[in-house]
């Protein structure tokens, strides 16, 4: 490779903006007119002066195997538009051979380099560490048992009456979940009182999230005695943290989608980054969080390879991972990853769900598969066998606008597309897809 | 997919007798316990193994018929580069545009969106696929892109806006585009469309078969005339508009008669157009009669016959109806009739004799809109004048409006030659509309003489926001190739005595705007092109 490895593209480095205003921003930005001094280093770095309205142009360093970002501007999005522009710029030219980093761009990335090899953690002190858990343990076992005698009663009595008593008692219960430090109870709960409006059909859905959430806490009282992978999902999914202490798997990983959602009360935004092991095949399931009015840090455009070890956690059928050390330059894919037909891609969530029986979805490459727009409003959309026999249905967007499909259905054509997602037990979430022979992704999120 | 989503999981017995389970569970819950027996959690414990069951035994759903694949597009698609700078462009149509006041020194993207799209058709490039459902979206919303933006998505628009109601339009306007036209050869094919088709698909077929063979267009028309309504056929007249020619003379005449004022109107219209109509030469002979160079006498009455002949006879508001009618004679009268009346001189020598009792005016404006209709630039020139009169005083016309339609008719050398004249002698204040007709991007001569009126006006001091209409179309219309001249312009320099305060920093932030967006004209435009 000569340059700073493969260059990306304008796309992948428009996926990285925080919002739309710096998406424009740097658009504008993407042109040689403002910049001078740029350049990039074979160990995959680049940087550039950009001429502002200042007398002092700012500088900007890329490491591109984070991606990471310094910019001398006062902006405090990340990346900001100076390093959006100085990354169009190069994914749109190039910067020639590699050369030295010059000394305002050297110090930052040494910096970097540096703080790599120290190592993290700290000495803590483990007793009060573990009376703490314990103390918690208590708390969260009191607040599953009532939450237990709520189950009971309300079946006792019978659900027929839900639809009337609307979010307020579903918010209460999430309120004590909190008290009782079970994050992870207090959002299944609040989530309880949405279904009675979702239409019919919702007394099913209802027992659904009665039974896991009834399943979740008898676990929790007996996880002293589950197999360990088990045992950690359930700390999980009652709302412990759990370190990034599992097996470590080094691959090339390709990013197969990212996407964001916000909380309901609009407080964090939480980004989702797949992942796929090309030579290993596993999936993995990368979390960042920002805080209100914050992206998320971490963002990797979909597209991209790149080397990687990661760590994942224990539990959550292994889904769950960080990124270590990243030891080259990040790099388009050169093919679209191969897809799994309808029936396979259920029976993976199947197994799935061996693991974790309170997995929503399992992610999937889908294809080759015709994707069958919904007839109105209405009619769900199906993503179909090329030979026309057998589909998943899309599962409804909630709250999300439906022009990914449409994007999808447009990229299709009425022909057979690859596709990846979320396979579950509401159907499947198109994530991504690929043209046939074209390796390069579409977002449709 | 799945149990109770209608799916097709019932095969086995198995899955049946789980499904029973199931619904016999979620009508305990529903009742309760207490009613219908047996604990809460027995119940709940039932209904976790159910809920795994089901979720892990799902299997896909019968398909649904597969939609008709799209008809291939034999177009290319753009270059990579070009077609990431059309996502951006269609992308930055929906963030929010900057509200007024300043706009610093960025480029303006959204206003790029049009020269693209007339860029790729130029290069007969088809849109990527996965950004049609952007651009449909953009032609839904701005209908003055609708035409390019359309003929871009080709067919895979089409298939698209079948699927999606919102996108109907495109069905609708989609007319030539879409290649879904019969071969106007096809008798029977036309003539099936011809009956059944929307309206525009009618529209367009009128225009492919004139395209074809002209005098089919007309009889065509003639099949079903009698029963289209007012509406219909004032639109298939004025579709006629473009290509007319003497063979729809009999046509035309025959509309004089038609029973919508609006439809014998536009035919009258439509025939003054050809010079050599029965139609015209009625009108020059009553023009005639009433212009010379020794008196201008209006018409004492509106006769049956200029009625026919499409002359309305209730003048507009304000208006004398004697000099109403006269105006009506002769923008219909052919020009070339009024050289021998005027002893055999000019059009300029023409347009340049005085004129009776105050009717220059009258005369030279309904000379204006025969130029316009009959497309004469020899009488449009003389109707212009010299660029460099002050519009005031030229023998001509001095409305702005007037002379941009003028200027149509000329050839686009002679159009920006004129028009750079006129920016030279009189500055920009006055040249907006005029620098809207010129060709994009403007002719070297036209694109310096902005620029030099732009530099004097900042050295005269004032904020360049009194000229941000010109800078607007200049970001849009300059050639890409003046930025390097322009890059001198862009630094800060100290206000001219007597300037506005800070005015000078604000020119200089307006040229750099200029600079930027010119370069990435350039960019965009070069990456259009085709790899080598």
């Amino acid at each position: 490779m000569t340059e700073q490895g493969v260059r990306w593209t304008a796309e992948q480095v428009l996926a990285l903006a925080p919002d739309d205003a710096s998406r424009k921003a740097g658009g504008r930005l993407g042109a040689a007119g403002p910049w001078s001094q740029t350049g990039g280093s074979a160990s995959g770095s680049v940087w550039g002066s950009c001429k502002g309205s200042g007398s002092t142009p700012y500088r900007t360093v890329v490491d591109l195997s984070g991606p990471a970002y310094t910019c001398s501007c006062p902006s405090r999005k990340f990346p900001c538009k100076h390093a959006l522009g100085l990354l169009l710029l190069w994914a749109a030219q190039g910067f020639g051979d590699p050369a030295e980093p010059p000394d305002w761009a050297g110090e930052w990335l040494a910096g970097r380099a540096a703080r790599a090899a120290r190592p993290a953690a700290g000495p803590v002190d483990a007793g009060a560490a573990r009376r703490r858990a314990e103390r918690r343990a208590e708390r969260i076992g009191a607040g599953v048992t009532e939450l237990e005698q709520r189950l009971v009663d309300l079946l006792h009595g019978g659900i027929a009456g839900q639809q009337q008593a609307g979010y307020a008692p579903w918010e209460e219960v999430a309120a004590r979940m909190v008290d009782a430090q079970a994050p992870g109870l207090a959002a299944r709960a609040r989530e309880l009182g949405a279904i009675p409006g979702c239409g019919p059909g919702w007394p099913a859905r209802m027992l659904e999230e009665f039974a896991l959430l009834h399943l979740l806490g008898r676990a929790w009282l007996g996880v002293s005695g589950l197999p360990e992978p088990l045992a950690a999902t359930v700390r999980s999914r009652v709302g412990l943290p759990s370190a990034a202490e599992g097996e470590t798997v080094r691959d090339r990983w390709l990013v197969l989608a990212q996407y964001d959602s916000v909380s309901p009360d609009g407080r964090l935004t939480t980004r989702r980054i797949w992942l796929r092991g090309l030579e290993g095949g596993r999936p993995a399931l990368v979390l960042d969080f920002g805080p209100p009015g914050r992206p998320p840090g971490l963002a990797l455009p979909v597209g991209l390879v790149l080397e990687a070890e990661a760590r994942f956690r224990p539990g959550s059928a292994g889904l769950r991972a960080e990124l270590g050390d990243r030891t080259a330059a990040a790099a388009p894919a050169a093919v679209a990853p191969p897809g799994v037909g309808t029936g396979e891609a259920l029976e993976a969530y199947g197994a799935a769900l061996r693991e974790d029986p309170w997995l929503e979805s399992w992610p999937v490459v889908l294809g080759p598969v015709v994707p069958v727009p919904g007839d109105g409003a209405e009619a769900a959309w199906q993503l179909a066998d090329a030979q026309g026999t057998s589909a998943l249905p899309v599962s409804p967007p909630q709250g999300r606008s439906r022009s990914g499909l449409w994007r999808l259905a447009a990229l299709s054509g009425g022909g057979p597309v690859t596709v990846f997602g979320e396979c579950g037990h509401r159907g499947f979430t198109p994530l991504t897809a690929w043209q046939p022979g074209s390796p390069e992704p579409v977002p449709l999120v | 997919m799945g149990q109770g989503d209608g799916g097709t999981g019932t095969d086995r017995d198995g899955d049946r007798d789980g499904d029973r389970d199931w619904e016999e569970l979620v009508t305990a819950a529903l009742l309760g316990t207490e009613r219908r027996g047996g604990s809460p959690r027995a119940l709940l414990d039932a209904a976790a193994v159910q809920t795994l069951r089901r979720r892990a035994g799902l299997r896909p759903a019968a398909a649904a018929a597969l939609p008709r694949p799209a008809a291939p597009d034999p177009r290319p698609e753009p270059p990579p580069a070009a077609g990431r700078r059309l996502a951006q462009l269609l992308a930055g149509r929906t963030a929010a545009a900057g509200g007024g006041g300043r706009r610093g020194a960025a480029p303006d993207l959204t206003e790029l969106l049009p020269q693209w799209l007339a860029a790729a058709a130029r290069h007969g490039y088809r849109a990527p696929a996965a950004l049609v459902p952007a651009l449909l979206d953009a032609a839904r919303a701005r209908t003055d892109l609708r035409p390019q933006a359309l003929a871009l998505a080709g067919a895979r628009g089409l298939w698209l806006a079948r699927l999606n109601p919102e996108w109907r339009f495109a069905l609708r306007g989609a007319a030539g585009g879409g290649g879904e036209l019969p071969d106007p050869a096809d008798g029977e094919a036309v003539a099936r469309l011809w009956e059944e088709g929307l309206f525009a698909e009618r529209v367009a077929l009128l225009g492919a078969v004139r395209a074809h063979d002209p005098a089919a267009a007309p009889r065509l028309l003639a099949t079903t005339w009698a029963t289209e309504r007012a509406e219909d056929r004032l639109m298939f007249l004025d579709s006629l508009r473009s290509g007319l020619s003497d063979g729809d003379e009999p046509f035309l005449e025959a509309a004089l008669g038609d029973r919508s004022r609006n439809v014998r109107a536009t035919a009258a219209e439509l025939l003054s157009a050809l010079p050599a109509s029965a139609l015209a030469g009625r009108m020059a002979e009553r023009a005639l009669a009433c212009v010379g160079p020794e008196a201008v006498v209006p018409p004492a009455e509106c006769d049956a016959g200029m009625l026919r002949d499409g002359v309305v006879k209730r003048p507009p508001a304000g208006r004398g109806e004697r000099a109403w009618w006269l105006g009506q004679l002769v923008e219909s009268a052919p020009l070339s009739c009024w050289r021998d009346r005027f002893g055999g001189l000019s059009p300029a020598r023409i347009v340049a004799l005085p004129v009776a009792e105050g009717w220059a005016e009258e005369i030279h404006a309904a000379w204006c809109r025969a130029a316009v209709r009959q497309r004469d630039p020899l009488w449009s020139k003389a109707l212009l004048g010299p660029a460099s009169a002050p519009p005031a005083a030229g023998p001509g016309t001095a409305s702005l409006a007037e002379r941009a339609k003028l200027l149509e008719t000329l050839t686009e050398r002679e159009r920006a030659a004129w028009v750079a004249e006129f920016v030279r002698a009189h500055g920009l204040s006055e040249a907006f509309q005029l620098l809207g007709v010129c060709r994009v991007p403007w002719a070297g001569e036209l694109g310096r003489a902005v620029v030099d009126a732009l530099d004097a006006a900042r050295e005269a001091g004032s904020y360049p926001w009194s000229f941000s209409g010109v800078m607007g179309l200049a970001e849009r219309c300059l050639d890409p190739a003046e930025a390097d001249r322009l890059e001198a312009m862009t630094a800060a320099a100290q206000d001219p005595p007597e300037a506005s305060p800070g005015a000078a920093a604000y020119w200089a932030e307006a040229f750099q705007r200029l600079v930027a967006t010119l370069r990435l004209r350039g960019a965009m435009l070069a990456e259009l092109a085709p790899p080598a």
